[in-house]
């Protein structure tokens, strides 16, 4: 059976240029870009070359990028090592539907004497501008705010709020593991002062993230025991991983315009046949402020877990917001926030889709969702038949 | 991704007797769609007082769709007597089992059915209030159905009866409630007064092993099996009395409990104060 993969905000498909980019490493070339001989040394030019890669998709000076081994990485590195950085202040400000590695990160270091505040943001996802410029005080050493939701793909005004937290003079990270590779951003032009991303949602592999920090932003090693990434990062680089990063990025560049028109032209065929073939279904988040690859669609009546197995049938991957498919027992936090009321964030499907999603599979992922979507509601209480 | 059995998936995708009989002679109720599951069983009674029909109808994920369409063709043909025997535990085994996680939607299957069984005693007339002092404020969960399922399945820790009957699977508020009554489940301490045997003034050897032997057999072994668990003597030494957990004691957790609380107070109260008992380790 052939796989329909509708879940890139989970994670990517390696592409097949990135893959033969990172074999050499992988094989003949395995030097340790730190030797002294140029067997070694021919690695250091590579990661060197991956490193201008990576800042060329974002818009910024190549010693401004921290490799690190993941997202997490980079978010905890960022929060943890800015803090330590920030003299005595204790309040760290972020948003309520925050990615566990920001939300739990800051909720951990609240047992370490931080207080944290968290954002709100209204029924459509959107943040609350208002109550983050009132709650920025003296004593805020941080504030991270993500770039765009996993969940809903709703887009936050980051820029805007990269200025505001300027002008009051604290230091602001984003979490940009979804935006980057799906909207073109310019740190050149910006005010963010440190930046994570992720290599597997953007065609690299897993095991590789990045930290960028703006030149002059004080942070402390998360990492320490080498001398490598400039002494903010310790450890032996993850060759292959930094170099299939370099060329995901220079790809992401390349097919940016096509992310935004072709594939966002597949999300909106796929919504919008759903949604007129299901009764009782509704989309979650601000639809004209969103990732142009996610749709996140709640279907009353029948729970998230039972549609990705029925969709599972048929080769079909996506996720959901329901309890049940984390195995906790209440759904998504991020849905939560919005107060997307239970009945409908038990039954939310997120797809994502990639470049690599044809419109022939939008059509027969199109087909199938209603005709599960019935099954399903047959077996339901709530709905009379 | 979620180990299901092929039993839970076939039944999940091919479900047997889904359906609401208009006409039921009882009608079970339980969950809501606040709380992720929920299940509406029917069932119709024959003349001779036997389950003739059963259906179902659930909101759920995989293992509560599967426990539901199981559990109406374990009860199709039994009397309203044999029906009420189920445990959640038969519900599991009919699946061949469930994700831990996962248990609550068999108790789920057991609730409907003990409702159902319960709205056609009272003629069809609304269903009683919920029985016990409401522990769990996020999902509705009582005390009488938190120590019912700490009893049946041996519970005993917190995670487990969140995973059983979602108590404290929310704000986690209720925890320390949940502990006390876990504690309150645990297996009796002896009662002073209950001279089943008599404790004699001095005794040979022979004699003590004896005596041993037979309140371990009639005092010790029944309360464990209660609890699907067994004990065996290995060994007496002097007052040293070396013995191992069998069955579900063997991988309980709170066997240190079981051993000090249950086994050596037993002894005490029966044979000599100056028993000491020791637990068979797995490497002995």
């Amino acid at each position: 059976m052939k796989t329909i993969y509708m879940d890139n905000n989970a994670t990517t498909k390696v592409a097949d240029e990135v893959r033969e980019e990172m074999i050499p490493f992988l094989s003949e070339l395995y030097g340790n870009p730190s030797s002294m001989h140029s067997f070694g040394g021919q690695v250091g030019h590579k990661i060197a070359n991956a490193r201008r890669q990576v800042a060329s998709l974002l818009g910024c000076q190549p010693d401004e990028i921290i490799f690190t081994s993941c997202g997490t990485e980079s978010d905890n590195a960022a929060i943890k090592g800015s803090l330590a950085a920030a003299g005595n202040k204790t309040k760290i400000i972020t948003s309520r539907v925050e990615h566990p590695a920001v939300l739990g990160t800051c909720r951990d270091l609240e047992h370490h004497g931080y207080s944290i505040v968290e954002i709100a943001v209204d029924k459509n996802g959107r943040i609350d501008l208002e109550q983050l410029e009132q709650s920025i005080d003296d004593d805020t050493a941080l504030v991270s705010i993500m770039y765009a939701n996993n969940e809903t793909g709703v887009i936050f005004p980051i820029e805007k709020i990269a200025n505001m937290i300027k002008s009051k003079g604290c230091i602001f990270h984003t979490d940009a593991v979804q935006a980057v590779g799906k909207i073109p951003l310019d740190l050149s032009k910006s005010s963010i002062d440190m930046l994570s991303l992720s290599g597997h949602k953007l065609h690299a592999p897993k095991g590789i993230g990045v930290l960028y920090v703006r030149k002059g932003t004080r942070l402390a090693p998360f990492m320490v025991g080498g001398h490598q990434e400039a002494g903010k990062r310790a450890g032996t680089e993850n060759v292959p991983g930094i170099v299939a990063l370099g060329k995901a990025c220079e790809l992401a560049n390349k097919y940016m315009d096509e992310e935004n028109t072709r594939v966002k032209e597949m999300r909106d065929a796929l919504e919008k046949a759903i949604l007129e073939n299901s009764p009782d279904s509704f989309v979650n988040g601000d639809v004209d402020n969103r990732l142009p690859n996610t749709s996140n669609i709640s279907f009353e009546y029948i729970e998230g877990e039972a549609i990705l197995l029925m969709l599972n049938k048929y080769g079909i991957c996506a996720s959901s917001g329901s309890a049940c498919t984390s195995g906790s027992l209440e759904p998504s936090h991020v849905l939560r926030a919005m107060g997307v009321p239970f009945t409908a964030a038990h039954g939310s499907i997120r797809f994502s889709l990639s470049r690599y999603n044809t419109m022939d599979e939008v059509n027969f992922v199109a087909e199938k969702m209603p005709e599960i979507v019935n099954q399903l509601r047959k077996l339901s209480p709530f709905v009379k038949n | 991704m979620w180990d299901y059995t092929d039993k839970v998936m076939d039944n999940f995708m091919n479900p047997h007797n889904s359906g609401f009989i208009e006409d039921a002679d009882g009608i079970g109720e339980v969950g809501s769609l606040a709380c992720g599951d929920a299940l509406t069983l029917t069932f119709k009674l024959d003349k001779g007082g036997k389950i003739k029909d059963a259906k179902f109808k659930t909101f759920g994920c995989a293992s509560a769709i599967a426990s539901s369409s199981i559990l109406t063709d374990m009860i199709i043909g039994l009397t309203l007597e044999e029906a009420e025997k189920i445990t959640n535990q038969d519900i599991v085994e009919k699946l061949g089992g469930l994700p831990e996680q996962k248990m609550h939607c068999s108790v789920m299957g057991q609730e409907a059915l003990e409702a159902a069984i319960k709205n056609y005693r009272n003629k069809g007339e609304a269903q009683p209030q919920k029985e016990g002092k409401v522990v769990c404020v996020c999902f509705g969960v009582t005390d009488t159905e938190i120590k019912k399922v700490v009893s049946e399945n041996n519970l005993a820790t917190v995670e487990e009866v969140t995973n059983y009957c979602k108590a404290g699977g929310g704000c986690t508020g209720c925890h320390p409630q949940i502990e006390q009554i876990i504690e309150q489940c645990r297996p009796e301490k002896p009662q002073a007064d209950r001279p089943a045997t008599k404790k004699p003034e001095k005794m040979t050897n022979i004699k003590k092993i004896q005596l041993i032997q037979q309140t371990i057999n009639e005092q010790i072994r029944p309360t464990l099996r209660a609890d699907g668990g067994d004990i065996e003597l290995i060994d007496i030494d002097g007052n040293k009395v070396l013995v191992a957990f069998r069955g579900m004691c063997a991988q309980c957790k709170i066997s240190e409990f079981t051993m000090r609380d249950v086994v050596q107070a037993k002894l005490r109260e029966f044979v000599s104060d100056d028993i000491t008992v020791e637990q068979q380790n797995e490497s002995d």
